[in-house]
């Protein structure tokens, strides 16, 4: 049986980690709100560019001189990962679903006997991949500095993976982001990037428009910018569905820490009252003796 | 009429507005009430809102601009009152055409399309810092 002292200093450190769980949970609460806050005000650009793009794309779509970005270089032959994840850990399976999403994903590809190349943003998708696939890897995209995500971020990581597809690195290129739900559901998605993918709930533009300059000139402007609006958006997500999943993980950790307080606690009670019954005896059988 | 004005980090302007002009790549148009649906890109340049007495000037950059019978929704990459515009992000404006010119010019040696484009791009940005009196390099063409 642990003695008095081992069992006191045992909940005194379950209780101070217990603090620190909490602070980080009320942390992350805060810092979910201005993440989603972010996420909402970011929607309707994206959708709107969605929807005007995706008009352009189906008109334009088949047309033998459709910009590569739409309609892609004609072969699938190598594949383009770029997985985006947080560059902090203890937010639950946060980053370890994401990253498994991206192993799948990369799996299927090299049984079909496909080329995989890794793009990582953030820490933690570099360092669970790495283990499996550090030879797939091409770059990755250091954001640590990073306080609050902007446009030009995603400009950034934009402007490296449009010069890959011009360089003729890769045919297909998908971006891996967890999608935020809400603060306990965050879903790992896989999303095509390049070429782009026209919506599938897309059910065509009910106006006619007349386009300056002309529609492929209009496409040929937006594809590349589509690809930044795609990766923002999916930063964004990631950064509300982030500290989601940290606020719950946090809030788990703390009650968990709560309940082990309780145990030893008990045990701690339990045993300190077997000292004094021991003592007591002690004593009894001592004056007993006289 | 109904103005929206967004930017990829968050909505700029929402109001009604009775005449809007937009910097488009091919010039620059007046839009009404009851506007043809057309759909332009933009050029650097200034986009004017019109909205009673008030006038309301941007500094917009990059994206475009789709005009439709509901109104006119204006989708820039970069979007800024002229009020807060500084010689700061006009310099960093500058330096990022200048740096597209420099790629393009690498890039399409043979091709005249993409350098004519960049050099447009950054002739515009010009023009545009002239407009709202701020300064800008001169261009290395």
């Amino acid at each position: 049986m642990p003695n008095l002292k081992d069992l006191k200093n045992r909940i005194e450190s379950v209780k101070s980690t217990r603090k620190i769980t909490k602070a980080m949970q009320m942390v992350a609460a805060a810092k979910l709100r201005r993440a989603q806050e972010a996420a909402e005000m970011s929607r309707p650009y994206a959708e709107r560019f969605t929807a005007v793009m995706a008009g352009l794309a189906s008109a334009a779509a088949g047309s033998d001189s459709a910009p590569k970005l739409l309609s892609g270089t004609g072969s699938d032959q190598t594949h383009l990962l770029v997985v985006m994840t947080a560059e902090r850990g203890l937010c639950g399976g946060f980053n370890t679903n994401i990253a498994k999403l991206a192993k799948a994903k990369a799996a299927e590809l090299i049984a079909a006997g496909k080329t995989v190349k890794i793009l990582t943003v953030g820490k933690k998708g570099r360092d669970q991949l790495k283990r499996d696939y550090e030879d797939n890897f091409v770059g990755h995209v250091d954001l640590t500095e990073v306080k609050r995500m902007s446009y030009a971020d995603a400009q950034g990581v934009a402007k490296d993976v449009l010069g890959r597809f011009d360089a003729g690195e890769f045919d297909v290129a998908t971006i891996f982001f967890s999608k935020f739900q809400n603060v306990v559901t965050q879903i790992p998605t896989a999303q095509q990037i390049i070429p782009f993918a026209i919506p599938e709930d897309y059910e065509g533009a009910d106006t006619l428009y007349d386009y300056e300059p002309d529609e492929e000139a209009i496409l040929a402007d937006l594809l590349p910018r589509g690809v930044a609006t795609a990766i923002f958006s999916g930063l964004l997500e990631n950064g509300a569905s982030e500290q989601g999943a940290r606020m719950s993980a946090m809030d788990n950790a703390t009650r968990n820490a709560g309940e082990m307080i309780d145990k030893l606690t008990i045990e701690f009670n339990r045993s300190r009252q077997a000292v004094i019954t021991n003592e007591l005896i002690e004593i009894i059988s001592g004056a007993e003796a006289l | 009429m109904q103005f929206d004005l967004v930017s990829p980090e968050r909505s700029l302007a929402s109001m009604d507005a009775t005449a809007v002009q937009i910097p488009g790549a091919d010039g620059d148009m007046t839009v009404m009430a009851d506007h043809a649906p057309t759909i332009t890109t933009l050029r650097p340049g200034v986009l004017k809102v019109e909205a009673g007495s008030e006038t309301h000037e941007y500094v917009v950059t990059g994206g475009f601009a789709e005009i439709g019978a509901a109104g006119v929704s204006v989708l820039a990459e970069r979007a800024v009152a002229k009020g807060d515009m500084t010689q700061d992000q006009m310099d960093a404006m500058f330096d990022e055409a200048q740096d597209i010119y420099n790629r393009a010019k690498d890039n399409f040696q043979n091709e005249p399309g993409p350098v004519d484009d960049a050099a447009k791009l950054l002739a515009d940005m010009v023009a545009m810092g002239g407009e709202i009196g701020l300064g800008t390099k001169q261009p290395n063409l």
